[in-house]
């Protein structure tokens, strides 16, 4: 009888282990509301998504590319040529005389169609060629990069209409205190008077996506064999799965997320940046590990993901209110992303096995 | 055997040959093209600009060698560099400043330091990757974190200036200095000769070849002719078979990561020489990723079991002469990256083709 | 007749699951003992705990009657015995005689101090030792790469045999081979025999196992479930023990 009481008291202890995760954000959260002065507060919380958005949605894509067994370098490359093509079309376009939205609309929509492209050669050179993904993606950061640089080197985009900003920084509720309620659009209040944001705008595009990528991965034939691939290639080869399509779909799938990151930071920024997603590549790569997927493939979810990704940017965001260079963040990042893979070393049992 | 198929077997030799050391072919052509459509390349003086601006490249290129080598990777390198350069800058310009301590004693105190703490960083990957099993990736990953977060701490994200004027003049040295029809002198210019003079000399072989020889001739004996050699090999091959032939190939891979991370913290040291300033590495710089594009140019296998040394210097160049070439041609900056991507890939590709040709 | 090598209760665990679970049996010299069980019976764990790869949870070695700590793959080779694995254990990256000398490589000094391999040394000394195995490999310098499925066995047999091995373990040594290689093999065990040597061979192969073994000795589920002399036994009985319930001793 005693050991039987002591075995549930490890099983229940096992199951909170595995949720170490959300306990190291949790702990995250407490120590920053303590430590940094306004970290507890509406805006605080928007600010780490409104911040974070580039490296959830690049994670995102990383994610599928990761548990196919792959890697895609390329994201924060292809992140930056996406914001200088969707600049330099909006500006070609309104500058022609189409209107604010459409301009931005049109330039957006051709920039995401654009930006499949370097997903499909990833996908073709992995798949056809059997180029490893690193050496692949890795080619193709090169050549977003010198395209930027090509593009940029002939004019600056500038003169973005002031719609691009409007949403790029706008919300999409708005709660005058006192008042009422209004959308998309920032009321005209009297001076002193406070209005409530809630919801950025692109923090909202970006979670549509992730929450119907997410559905993806997790519910339909799409994921499920994205799975298979990353678990035994063979064998799905082997069960009639067009392996090779199925790898170009999901490169292509990653730059579409990372072009999208491209496109919320031109919103955000209203400018064209070539190395804008340079960063976030790493932390996307550790958000997709902390999240607990495997470097191998075959394991991990978007939420979990996510989960990494919001302890990165809680860390970030945190630091910075309390006025810590972002110097110690790298430490920290390396330290937790090893952590990671050092629990999932010695306690397989703890992490999130489907 | 008939004599057509004695052909066929000579000029298979012939075409393996080529494919072989196709980096080597590529970049005689380059050369060759280059001379032709750019002014002023092919001269001594450029070269021995592209093979002083190559140091650092070829030795995170050696460095990453052996470890992909060994079948591993290491991302840490390019921050690892910057770590030694800032510790070192730091070191040196704390005590040359001082006033009580001589420029060259502070150098050397400097030197030391910094060698000795790029130790750490590879000690603490190998460290994770042979007995904890974290993958590669990850563990240098984090170390790429780590270092650059010191290093930036240390520097407090400036570069260390205020150096003593000995280190670029060492540095950026040449052996000979020929005045024609005057003599010659070693290492400097001539007593009485001011630096307003210096295009009348005509400077032959800069102190970083010299360095760079030397550096080159240990590793490659290193890789090729000692036990350490075979072993990182055949670690990289099987690891399984070398485990079970009784290598111990934990303490081999922790090695490994030790010396590739010593190579990042000389690349730091040289760094401080040929600039004069401690440098922290910045974001952009890539500078182990470009190494581990040579070392595969070069005709190393990312799975590890194949490389040398040699090869992966050939890569270093390929990369430097097409981007020296290109800019004295004239080309568009963004060609040279689309260049170096196709490179990439052609070199995964014969290998693919050519499985057992290294 | 003492046995040359002999375990005495050695157990491994994994976790909760016992893969060995206390076998005791031994080997004498000049004879070969086969290990045949079902998947998972333990055969391989147990020899991979005699070689070292694997250390042990309990029980004891003996060599030559004495106590051996066994505790990692260079103490087993210390001691004599080599292990040819299923998969070889071959660095097809690297040359034949390198795979023989793979781990002990012999060096030389240049110019007095400099430590250099030997290679001229190796290559030699590996061409004497295929030749009087009487197998015939076209070039030394070739990468293992290149050999077929026969010749690599040669080559990881050549290795344990150049390297004095006492006790040779063989981890289903003709799976991947064709019939006329498969002979070769077996005669090699045969002659190998003859020379003093104790050989524990695992093998599915019924065929193999009854041409040159002298004993079976049949494992199920982690322990010893038969000891039996070949020649007072058959298949079926074998068989049985394999797959059925009975113990005997």
């Amino acid at each position: 009888m005693q050991s039987l009481a002591k075995r549930d008291r490890i099983d229940m202890l096992l199951k909170i282990g595995r949720q170490w995760a959300i306990i190291f954000l949790v702990t995250e959260l407490v120590f920053f509301s303590v430590m940094a002065r306004g970290f507890l507060t509406l805006n605080a919380f928007q600010i780490i998504f409104f911040f974070g958005t580039a490296v959830f949605l690049m994670a995102t894509a990383e994610l599928y590319v990761i548990i196919t067994g792959g890697i895609d370098l390329s994201v924060g490359y292809v992140m930056g040529l996406a914001t200088i093509v969707s600049a330099k079309l909006i500006v070609a376009f309104s500058q022609s005389g189409m209107n604010s939205f459409l301009s931005i609309l049109l330039g957006i929509i051709i920039t995401l169609v654009i930006g499949l492209i370097p997903g499909m050669i990833n996908g073709l050179l992995v798949s056809r060629l059997k180029v490893p993904p690193f050496i692949a993606t890795f080619s193709m950061l090169g050549i977003c990069h010198g395209i930027s640089e090509l593009l940029v080197s002939e004019k600056a985009a500038k003169n973005l209409p002031h719609l691009a900003n409007a949403i790029g920084n706008g919300h999409f509720v708005y709660i005058v205190k006192d008042g009422g309620v209004s959308f998309f659009s920032r009321p005209e209040v009297a001076r002193g008077v406070k209005v409530y944001e809630i919801l950025p705008n692109v923090v909202v595009i970006a979670f549509v996506f992730i929450a119907v990528f997410a559905f993806i991965l997790g519910r339909t034939k799409f994921g499920q064999h994205t799975y298979a691939i990353g678990g035994n290639k063979d064998a799905a080869i082997r069960s009639g799965i067009d392996v090779n399509w199925h790898l170009v779909k999901i490169y292509m799938l990653s730059s579409f997320l990372a072009s999208l990151a491209g496109i919320l930071y031109m919103l955000k920024y209203v400018t064209g940046k070539a190395d804008a997603g340079a960063s976030s590549l790493l932390d996307s790569i550790a958000a997709v590990v902390i999240g607990g997927a495997s470097l191998y493939g075959g394991k991990g979810t978007v939420w979990r993901t996510i989960l990494g990704g919001l302890i990165i940017a809680i860390l970030e965001t945190g630091l910075r209110i309390m006025g810590i260079p972002t110097f110690d963040k790298y430490i920290i990042v390396g330290v937790i992303l090893v952590s990671a893979v050092l629990i999932d070393q010695f306690f397989p049992e703890l992490t999130y096995k489907e | 055997m008939t004599k057509s198929s004695h052909v066929m077997i000579e000029e298979s030799r012939v075409f393996r040959s080529i494919a072989r050391n196709w980096a080597l072919c590529f970049l005689l052509s380059f050369i060759v093209l280059f001379s032709l459509t750019g002014k002023g390349f092919l001269s001594v003086t450029n070269f021995q600009n592209i093979i002083h601006l190559s140091v650092i490249a070829i030795l995170m290129a050696s460095a990453e060698t052996f470890v992909i080598i060994n079948g591993g990777i290491d991302l840490s390198i390019g921050f690892i560099m910057g770590l030694s350069s800032v510790t070192a800058g730091k070191i040196i310009q704390i005590m040359s400043n001082s006033g009580n301590y001589s420029p060259v004693f502070s150098i050397l105190i400097g030197i030391s330091v910094a060698l000795t703490i790029s130790l750490l960083p590879g000690l603490l990957s190998g460290l994770l990757i042979a007995h904890f099993k974290v993958p590669p990736f990850i563990a240098t990953l984090g170390m790429w974190g780590i270092t650059n977060g010191i290093a930036l701490k240390i520097c407090k994200g400036f570069p260390v200036a205020m150096l003593p004027d000995s280190l670029t003049k060492i540095g950026n040295g040449y052996f000979f200095y020929i005045k024609p029809g005057d003599g010659i002198s070693f290492f400097g210019l001539p007593e009485g000769v001011g630096n307003d003079q210096i295009r009348e000399y005509f400077r032959l072989i800069p102190n970083s070849f010299i360095f760079l020889i030397v550096f080159l001739l240990i590793l490659w004996h290193l890789l090729k002719n000692t036990k350490f050699g075979q072993h990182t090999y055949a670690i990289g091959g099987n690891q399984d078979a070398a485990i079970r032939s009784g290598i111990n190939v934990k303490k081999h891979i922790v090695k490994i990561y030790v010396l590739s991370s010593f190579i990042a913290g000389i690349a730091g040291v040289f760094n401080i020489f040929q600039t004069g300033i401690g440098n922290f590495t910045p974001f952009g710089a890539m500078y182990e990723l470009f190494a581990v594009a040579a070392v595969v140019i070069g005709g190393a296998s990312l799975m590890g079991g194949k490389g040398r040394i040699i090869a992966s210097v050939v890569g270093v160049f390929l990369i430097a002469v097409l981007e020296n070439g290109l800019l004295i041609s004239g080309v568009e900056p963004f060609y040279r990256f689309i260049a170096v991507g196709m490179l990439l890939i052609l070199a995964v590709v014969i290998d693919e083709l050519f499985p057992d040709l290294f | 007749m003492s046995y040359l090598i002999e375990t005495k209760d050695i157990t491994k665990r994994f976790g909760g699951l016992v893969a060995v679970d206390r076998m005791s049996f031994g080997v004498s010299e000049g004879e070969v003992v086969a290990i045949l069980g079902d998947n998972g019976a333990g055969k391989s764990t147990l020899i991979k705990m005699i070689s070292g790869v694997y250390p042990s949870d309990g029980g004891t070695i003996f060599y030559k009657g004495e106590e051996a700590k066994i505790h990692n793959p260079m103490h087993a080779l210390a001691v004599g015995i080599e292990t040819i694995y299923q998969d070889l254990a071959l660095a097809e990256n690297l040359n034949v005689y390198s795979n023989i000398f793979l781990g002990r490589e012999k060096t030389k000094k240049k110019f007095g101090f400099i430590s250099v391999l030997d290679h001229n040394y190796m290559h030699d000394e590996s061409t004497k030792i295929l030749k009087k195995l009487d197998i015939k490999i076209p070039s030394l310098k070739n990468n293992v790469r290149t050999l077929s499925g026969g010749q690599r066995q040669a080559v990881a047999i050549s290795r344990s045999i150049y390297w004095n091995a006492k006790v040779l373990i063989m981890d289903e040594p003709t799976a991947a081979l064709g019939v006329a290689q498969q002979k070769q093999v077996l005669d090699l065990v045969n002659s190998l025999k003859d020379h003093g040597l104790a050989i524990i061979l695992i093998s599915h192969q019924m065929r193999d196992v009854f041409e040159v073994a002298d004993r079976i000795i049949v494992m199920r589920r982690g322990k010893k479930v038969g000891d039996l002399i070949k020649k007072e036994t058959t298949t079926e009985e074998v068989v049985n023990l394999i797959v059925g319930s009975e113990m005997v001793s």
